[in-house]
């Protein structure tokens, strides 16, 4: 296997097709290797797959896992005794969370690739930053929220951080004033996450009638748009608040899960979600699992070489996407890039059994 | 209760009706009428299940259903008011619980799903139709309402009313239910969540012509993928009464004939793709031996073990999800059979020794025993309870 150390030495958007290809399978199979080895679950799901790894061509030949076993199991690879820390998704009220197990390894490693690929957006230089998000938020150490681990993931990139909102959700009109004179003339990154950004940041600012400057704002934003898009908010509409309630123009939103965190997808200059070298976006049919062609669309399949302490290089999402096009995005990067298009949804079943429970 | 929440769909007041005997002749005719009514109908023809209900009650069929009983049923009558709680998923079933506790001699408030099925709409209004003519005197024995599962409230109003209570719906329906207090002599009738299995004699796959191999496979699929494999009376566990080559054999030819007819029916909604296959990795961790079977495409997903243990019904999954497993005989079949296990439909089997396996071995569980494409056909026994003779009380004279 590649050295697990020099992975982040590795240019994001570098490698075309073929050489990322081969790469990934290779390293995609001693990964599968490595968890059967070391995850007695992944090992049984292995075996029941029928999959023979050393006859693996490429690496879309490999199981793959849906990740809401993570909801159901506790799949590591590492002992207890070598847990670092464990991330939870941020489930709704009454719903089942991912436990995702890391250890150092897999933790400094998701940092650090983290880190690369958000350098290519940001520069090398750690920026002013702004978190537009409530500073209640990461109160709260002992578990990790996705929301509250993605603040403190992304704030290694920033120096002399603020929080946009107090404790109460409630716009900090002077702290930003000072925070903005203090940094009159220099780049500012922003990070939150894309719903809390319209539902508060924008809002509040709305209602205030305060205009920060942040034409000089570098905005990276997640979470996904399942919010936004049941109050049919587009993109353009999102991007649109943000121009005018505080001058941003520079905005990237991320495609990014806490079952696979630190190989985040940025969405380019031109709008679309890159894969970086680390890791690939799969796109599968919801018929056959077969891989989808080009442009049609299908189930999202990410995988990662950053796993290593528990089995989630290989997962299957419940999100539906397509592939735009493969090294030859307008804006010079390498890799596949994509689009999503939504979460799958539950249809009504048919049968006498319950359905109260799904509700 | 605030009646402006409860939508009546059809019928009268069925306070005030008296208890009659079983297969009264009133009810023998309303139902016949409304068979011929339903058959009549050019609405209903699109709604297979309800043509089917239709042909149940064709006076023919309430004959035979009647001759079943003959001599044993005189000295009954209907508890009185019957109080039924329809599934939420399966539009015909209220019909059916409403004929049986008509035919048992009972007047009955039922509550059909909320979801407000085109189905309830056909055969209330052709009921709604008769009661308008010569059969008004049934209007006070039939009550359909619609209201919303979360009004406990009108759950407990028609539950303290009523002398039983017929309850459809899987184990939290029962449980929701149960928390309105009937009359101390009410008797009640539960149909919770089932596990539904079907063995195969592999012989008797290999042994058909391919026109027969077809109708198996379309009678699977009535029993399975028309309901989403959903049902209650859906096998979720495949059963090959055999050993080695054979069973492989029979294996290949059965699951190619169902995935031709399958196929091209029933398409596999992407998030039913994801439970399938997730269903399959659960399996993986928890069951012996297991093994995922290759197959052309998600239509079916088979997951081979090696061992029955018994945790086995709740690897369970809707949408074309199997379990299989092979031995030259039941014998692994009798230590995990519990309460839970409904009908056990067969293939190639023979039915009396599958009773006969039941009996002797004293099982908790199946109460039914049907051919494939059968597992759904309605009967007045169903879930081991016989609804003519729960539904009546029987006036005995020393």
């Amino acid at each position: 296997m590649f050295d697990v150390n020099e992975l982040p030495a590795l240019s994001a958007y570098e490698w075309a097709h073929e050489e990322k290809h081969a790469f990934l399978t290779r390293e995609l199979c001693e990964l599968t290797r490595h968890h059967a080895a070391r995850c007695p679950e992944y090992h049984k799901m292995l075996a029941a797959s029928g999959v023979d790894v050393d006859r693996v061509q490429r690496f879309e030949e490999l199981p793959f896992l849906p990740v809401r076993l993570f909801k159901e199991f506790s799949l590591k690879s590492v002992p207890d005794e070598e847990l670092h820390k464990t991330m939870t998704s941020s489930g709704t009220t009454g719903q089942q969370v991912s436990r995702i197990y890391l250890d150092r390894e897999t933790s400094t490693l998701q940092s650090k690739v983290l880190s690369r690929i958000v350098g290519e957006f940001l520069g090398k230089q750690r920026l002013p930053m702004i978190i537009l998000d409530t500073s209640a938020i990461i109160k709260n150490r002992a578990m990790f929220s996705a929301r509250g681990a993605g603040i403190l993931g992304f704030s290694m990139f920033g120096r002399d951080k603020i929080y946009a909102l107090d404790e109460n959700m409630q716009l900090d009109v002077e702290g930003l004033k000072a925070f903005l004179k203090k940094h009159e003339g220099e780049d500012i990154f922003l990070f939150g996450f894309t719903f809390m950004i319209w539902q508060h940041f924008c809002a509040e600012l709305r209602k205030s009638g305060y205009r920060p400057d942040l034409s000089r704002g570098v905005l990276i934003h997640g979470g996904g748009w399942k919010k936004l898009a049941d109050q049919h908010i587009t993109t353009a509409q999102f991007r649109q608040a943000l121009h005018e309630t505080c001058g941003l123009t520079r905005v990237h939103d991320y495609y990014g899960m806490v079952e696979q965190t630190g190989t985040i997808y940025m969405e380019c200059e031109c709008g679309h979600l890159h894969a970086p070298v680390w890791s690939d976006i799969t796109i599968r049919r919801p018929s056959d699992f077969g891989v989808a062609e080009k442009g049609a669309l299908g189930l999202i399949q990410v995988s990662s070489l950053l796993p290593h302490s528990y089995p989630g290089h290989m997962l299957l999402t419940e999100d539906e996407g397509r592939i735009l096009g493969e090294d030859d995005c307008p804006c010079g990067r390498k890799g596949k890039y994509f689009e999503i298009i939504g979460r799958i949804r539950r249809a009504e079943v048919r049968g006498c059994s319950d359905t109260y429970e799904q509700k | 209760m605030s009646r402006s929440d409860v939508q009546l769909l059809c019928g009268g007041d069925c306070a005030q009706a008296r208890p009659l005997q079983p297969f009264a002749e009133p009810v023998m005719a309303f139902l016949s009428d409304l068979g011929s009514a339903l058959l009549k109908d050019k609405q209903a023809k699109a709604y297979p299940d309800v043509v089917t209900f239709a042909f149940f009650c064709r006076r023919a069929n309430l004959e035979t259903l009647r001759a079943a009983y003959a001599g044993q049923v005189d000295d009954r009558l209907g508890r009185g008011l019957t109080f039924h709680i329809a599934p939420s998923n399966v539009p015909i079933n209220f019909a059916y619980s409403l004929a049986a506790a008509l035919l048992a001699g009972n007047a009955c408030i039922v509550k059909a799903s909320s979801q407000d099925f085109v189905q309830t709409r056909i055969v209330c209004s052709a009921m709604e139709a008769l009661f308008q003519g010569e059969h008004a005197a049934m209007a006070d024995y039939v009550n359909v309402v619609i209201y919303a599962r979360e009004r406990q409230d009108v759950t407990e109003e028609y539950s303290a009313m009523c002398d039983a209570r017929i309850i459809w719906g899987g184990d939290e329906t029962v449980r929701r239910v149960r928390a309105a207090a009937m009359p101390p002599h009410g008797v009640e009738v539960t149909f919770p969540d089932r596990y539904s299995l079907l063995v195969i004699a592999p012989e008797a796959i290999l042994g058909m012509d391919d026109k027969q191999l077809a109708q198996t496979a379309q009678g699977f699929y009535n029993d399975t993928y028309l309901t989403d494999q959903n049902a209650c009376t859906s096998p979720r566990l495949i059963y090959w009464l055999g050993e080695g080559e054979t069973v492989k054999a029979a294996q290949g030819r059965f699951w190619n004939a169902v995935q031709a007819y399958v196929q091209p029916r029933y398409p596999v909604e992407p998030v039913v793709a994801v439970d399938k296959l997730t269903a399959a990795y659960r399996a993986a961790i928890g069951l012996s031996g297991a093994k995922v079977h290759a197959m052309p495409d998600n239509t079916i997903v088979r997951v081979q073990v090696d061992a029955l243990t018994a945790d086995i019904d709740e690897h369970r999954c809707a949408g074309g999800f199997f379990i299989e497993y092979a031995d030259k005989a039941l014998d692994a079949l009798a230590p995990v059979v519990k309460r839970k296990y409904q009908t056990l439909s067969y293939i190639g089997a023979e039915k009396d020794r599958l009773c006969r396996f039941v009996t002797e071995n004293g099982l908790r569980g199946i109460d039914r025993i049907a051919p494939v494409g059968h597992t759904m056909d309605f009967a007045l026994t169903w879930d081991g309870f016989d609804l003519i003779r729960t539904l009546s009380r029987r006036i005995s004279v020393l």
